[in-house]
């Protein structure tokens, strides 16, 4: 399963993109988090990022599917 | 027509404004956020506004059905700027129109904190000192999205 992922904020300029594609992706978002933490070391736990599938926020358990664009949010700061 | 949430040019406000007028409405309660020259004892010179646009947008649709159906308005209308802004400038704009000032006022700063909680918007902060960081404000983190 192929899945697209988006950085944004600190985690873009950790990661030195914005997104990156991710083959052989995990089935759930949450491994998909620890999997892609591992690799940039974000420095974000879990408990303070969000996640969104297309244009929609869901839950750490969200099972992905092949194509998905599934994007990490951390604390925000708008306004 | 779908008006966007998001600008990446200066916020008309006067525009806004005007659109939100209506014969029944006896109140309208504006809200402007504007770019200030500090934060946490340091001196800002200028900002970034950066969004995951879809879900900001998505979010921003759902918030509004919200306030809507939970608060007697006629009108709504805001805008959150994204890009390079200056001091001064309207980072975001929220406009209500109600037949009475409590429902407006009580919508206007739902819909603020809403914002300022729930919408994946993030600032990126210049300081007079020459350093530049991300502001990742930690009493967002624990909140849910709707």
């Amino acid at each position: 399963m192929r899945v697209t992922v988006l950085y944004f904020a600190r985690m873009a300029e950790i990661a030195g993109c914005a997104n990156e594609i991710v083959e052989k992706a995990p089935a759930s978002a949450s491994a998909l988090f620890d999997r892609v933490s591992d690799r940039h070391g974000f420095g974000f736990g879990r408990e303070s990022v969000r996640v969104a599938v297309g244009d929609r926020m869901v839950g750490w358990d969200t099972v992905l599917r092949d194509g998905d664009e599934v994007a990490f949010i951390p604390p925000v700061s708008g306004g | 027509m779908t008006v966007e949430f998001l600008s990446p040019v200066r916020i008309d406000t006067v525009a806004l404004r005007r659109s939100l007028e209506r014969r029944e409405a006896g109140a309208v309660v504006v809200f402007e956020g504007m770019v200030r020259n500090h934060h946490a004892g340091r001196s800002v010179l200028r900002l970034e506004y950066s969004a995951h646009s879809m879900v900001a947008e998505a979010i921003w649709r759902d918030l509004q059905a919200y306030a809507r159906a939970e608060f007697q308005v006629s009108a709504i209308r805001a805008r959150h700027r994204v890009g390079e802004l200056g001091i001064g400038d309207c980072a975001v704009w929220i406009g209500v129109a109600a037949a009475h000032r409590a429902p407006a006022f009580a919508a206007c700063q739902w819909l603020i904190d809403a914002i300022k909680r729930e919408l994946p918007i993030w600032k990126r902060e210049h300081y007079a000192d020459g350093t530049v960081e991300w502001r990742h404000d930690a009493s967002a983190a624990l909140n849910v999205a709707i």
